[in-house]
This record gives structure tokens, C-alpha cells and sequence, in this order.
């Protein structure tokens, strides 16, 4: 297809039915998958626990993103936008899954011709979103964004391995492909995070605040919702406290190459036992939607 | 149910799949989607072919254009509405990246990706270190050559320098 200019073919009505995830000319993320579901399931919960790991690789990936054209030098750039994309990659087909599993996931809101991984990004409001806090905060500066990536990917790797023998057979293969990507995620942090900590002394405050800033959101991420626990005893999904060994292990072993201490702050605590999974999200949450989702809303009939 | 019921014969069915096979990688057009191995398998079902294709990376925006291309080329050598399908499992690794396709990317300047091999049960390790692996420029051969950044153009390459002919070069990563 092609347009004399990017206006034109926004108006231009055709027959493509790749009409969203912006100017990709993607369709389906899962097309051709299987679409069985473990028959010891409850629909809603499975469906609402991919949209549990789908959110926070969004949200993630929209945060990580900002960074393109704004790091301290390109090869940066290019290294946080590719992990960026690969987080995209896993929150479409964990987006997809879930609208398969359970159609009722899908908001009122959205347009009947926009597909289901577009109608969850774009058309849900801030209580519908059941990513955990941490990903949602503002980037800061590039030691805290680094901070926030090695313990999300320290965590989501620990995760994806267990994942990996799951009773939904397209999360365990979500889980496998995924896998291979976060490990080249979590050395990168790591890598950065010992470069900046054992580096000047001005690199390595800097690394020690984002540390700080970063270290309060981590609690959460141990923390079970009821849908996790229900389907971790279904043997489905992984009991989020069960990853904390392994996560703290391979932290320890980054924090000690770094030259640096573990952080002594206070976890953020959940707002009445609700938090990130609950869809109660912290104030950078409102301000990321309208501008992730600013367009989609703005012009609900547009095709690309 | 058999190539001959669907009404394709094997013959037929082999015929797409060397059309198939020969469909070119959006992002690495020197190799072909055989070279690549994200070919899984070409069958006929219910009268029309249908290809198994697996992802290279979770985000790689190239498979869309791979199912496009496929479909495009297989109705132009009289395969219309062949169905293209997507496999995740099992995870796709360079491994599966052909000799042939591996002298072709070195060849065009793009160092190919090391053997892996399985994957060794238990949690991945943490690597701190650069990778030691020797990475030969494709260029003059000279093995003194460094990474300059792991992450490249695209999800699947790295960027890498060779310290002799002073020339940067790309790297399919091995994952």
C-alpha cells in the first residue's frame, strides 16, 4: 500500500484488515497458535493473568522507549529501544492470548475492527491495567533506568524460567521465547550497573541513588495476587514470592561486582492491601496512558 | 488427512515448499527463510497449503512481512489462500541458521552466529563479562575484533569492530 503522504492514509478506506498496532501493518500476534486452554482453569483467571505479564511488558516497553533519541549516546539508544521491542513482542502475545482465553477481557470501549492485543493497550482505562508499579514510574535519569531494568529483568527472567513448564502450553512457549530475550536484558543492566558503580565517583552515586529510587518497588513484585495464587496451585502460573531467592541471589552478585550495598529503604506500601496487580497504580500511570494512548482514542476509526 | 484427499498432490506439496523455502527474510534479504530456520513445515490441509513459521524474536516486526511474502509468492506459483501459521514452540535459536545461510551472511559483511548448542538445565547464568568468543571480521578475517554494542540494527545483531581493518561489522547474536 501506498499513500502520497501519512495523512491520505489515515482517511484512505481499504481492505487490509492490519488496521492497528501503529504502523507496523501487524495483525494477529498469536496467528496460527493453538488455541486450547488447561481444562483446570477458570477462564477469567488465566486470561486475567496474561494480562498481568502482558501490562508490565507494556508499560515497561512505553516507559523504556522514551529513552530513543534521548540516551547518553546512540548505541544506548538503540540497545533500550530493541528491549523495548522485545518486551512489546511478549506483551502482544500475552495481550492476544488473553483476549482468546476470555473474550470479556476485551473494553466496551474499543472499536469492533480493532484487534484484541490493540483494543487492551489502547481502549482500558488506569484501574483496568494490572501491571506492577515499578514499570510505570517516570524514567528518571539513566542509572535509575538501568536500576529499574536489572531488577524487573532479573525478576522476569527468574519468572520466565519457571513459566517454562506451565500448564498452558502457550504461555510456556511465551515463556521460552521470552526467556532468551531477558537474559540479554538482565546483562545489560547488570553490566551497566557495575560500569557505573565501580566507576568515578560521581557515576557511582548516581547509580547508588537510581538503586535507591528503584529498591521500594520491589516488595511488590513477590507479592501474590489471588488470581496468581489460585493458578500457581493449578500449576499454571509461579507463586511470585517463591522467585524471591533467586532474584535476591543473582542481585547480591550484580550489587558486589558493583561495589554496591543493597539499599535500606522501605518498601511503597499497597493502598488498603491494593496495589499494581489490583489495578490501583501510582500518579506517572495517568500521564503514560494519555500519551500511549492519546491517538488511538483521539481518532477511534482510523486505519493504518 | 493426505495431500491426495485435500486435492493437493505430493508433488504438489513439495513443490510448495520449495517455493516456500525460497521466500527471502525482510530484514536479511541474502538469506532465505530455509537459510534462516524459521521455516517449520509445509503441508497440505483441507485443499490448500498451509506453512508453519516461527519467530525469530517476540518482537521481530519482520514475521508479519514473512506471512505476507509467503502467501504472495505461494499464489503466484498457483497456491491461492495458503494459510500461514505460527509456531512458538520450540523457541527458535540461531542454531537453526544453515551452513548455507551462515556462508552467506559472512559473505555480506555480517558475521554469523556461534554454535550454542542445548541449553544447559538450571537458571540462565548471569554474564557479566563481555563474551570471550572469538568473532572473525567478515571483511579481512583478522579474530582481533571487539563489541561495541550488543544490540544493533536489528533484534537479531550485535555491532562489533574489527581492531585491524578498522571496519565496524554486524553480528547475528547468538540466542
Amino acid at each position: 500500500m501506498s499513500w502520497d503522504n501519512a495523512y491520505e492514509s489515515l482517511t484512505e478506506g481499504h481492505d487490509d484488515s492490519g488496521h492497528w498496532a501503529f504502523g507496523t501493518g501487524f495483525a494477529d500476534a498469536l496467528a496460527g497458535v493453538g488455541r486450547d486452554i488447561p481444562s483446570n482453569v477458570d477462564r477469567a483467571d488465566l486470561a486475567a493473568y496474561c494480562v498481568m505479564l502482558g501490562d508490565d511488558a507494556l508499560v515497561f516497553a512505553q516507559r523504556l522507549s522514551e529513552w530513543c533519541s534521548n540516551a547518553p549516546e546512540l548505541e544506548e539508544d538503540v540497545a533500550l529501544a530493541n528491549i523495548a521491542l522485545d518486551l512489546l513482542g511478549q506483551a502482544r502475545m500475552s495481550l492476544t492470548r488473553a483476549g482468546e482465553v476470555d473474550p470479556a477481557v476485551r473494553p466496551a470501549a474499543a472499536p469492533v475492527h480493532v484487534p484484541d492485543e490493540d483494543a487492551l493497550a489502547y481502549f482500558r482505562d488506569e484501574r483496568a491495567f494490572r501491571n506492577v508499579r515499578m514499570v510505570e514510574q517516570e524514567r528518571g535519569d539513566f542509572a535509575e533506568t538501568i536500576a529499574r531494568l536489572l531488577l524487573f529483568s532479573c525478576w522476569r527472567l527468574a519468572l520466565f524460567e519457571r513459566l517454562t513448564t506451565s500448564g498452558d502450553p502457550v504461555l510456556a512457549a511465551i515463556a521460552a521465547k521470552g526467556l532468551k530475550e531477558l537474559a540479554y536484558h538482565r546483562d545489560h543492566a547488570a553490566r551497566w550497573t557495575v560500569r557505573l558503580g565501580d566507576g568515578t565517583e560521581f557515576s557511582r552515586e548516581r547509580m547508588r541513588a537510581g538503586l535507591d529510587r528503584v529498591w521500594p518497588f520491589l516488595a511488590e513484585l513477590f507479592t501474590a495476587h489471588p488470581v496468581e495464587a489460585r493458578l500457581a496451585e493449578a500449576g499454571v502460573a509461579v507463586d511470585p514470592g517463591s522467585l524471591r531467592p533467586v532474584v535476591d541471589d543473582v542481585l547480591d552478585q550484580v550489587l558486589a561486582a558493583a561495589g554496591l550495598d543493597r539499599p535500606e529503604v522501605a518498601p511503597l506500601p499497597a493502598v488498603a492491601g491494593l496495589a499494581g496487580r489490583h489495578g490501583v497504580h501510582t500518579e506517572p500511570m495517568g500521564y503514560l496512558l494519555a500519551e500511549m494512548q492519546h491517538v488511538a482514542r483521539s481518532h477511534p476509526q482510523a486505519v493504518w | 488427512m493426505s495431500a491426495a484427499s485435500s486435492g493437493l498432490s505430493v508433488e504438489d506439496v513439495e513443490r510448495a515448499r520449495l517455493v516456500a523455502e525460497q521466500v527471502r527474510d525482510p530484514e536479511l534479504p541474502v538469506l532465505t527463510l530455509a537459510d534462516l530456520g524459521v521455516l517449520r513445515g509445509v503441508c497440505a490441509e483441507a485443499g490448500r497449503v498451509v506453512v508453519t513459521i516461527t519467530p525469530t524474536y517476540s518482537g521481530c516486526p519482520a514475521l508479519d512481512e514473512m506471512r505476507a511474502d509467503l502467501r504472495s509468492r505461494l499464489a503466484a506459483e498457483g497456491f491461492p489462500d495458503a494459510e500461514v501459521r505460527t509456531a512458538l514452540s520450540p523457541a527458535w535459536t540461531t542454531d537453526w541458521i544453515s551452513e548455507e545461510g551462515r556462508r552467506k551472511l559472512a559473505e555480506h559483511g555480517i558475521a554469523p552466529p556461534a554454535r550454542l548448542g542445548p541449553r544447559a538445565a538450571g537458571p540462565v547464568p548471569l554474564r557479566l563479562d563481555p563474551p570471550s568468543a572469538t568473532v572473525p571480521c567478515p571483511r579481512c578475517g583478522s579474530p582481533n575484533t571487539v563489541e561495541l554494542s550488543r544490540f544493533g540494527a536489528t533484534a537479531c545483531k550485535a555491532l562489533r569492530r574489527c581492531q585491524d581493518c578498522r571496519e565496524p561489522f554486524e553480528h547475528v547474536k547468538e540466542i
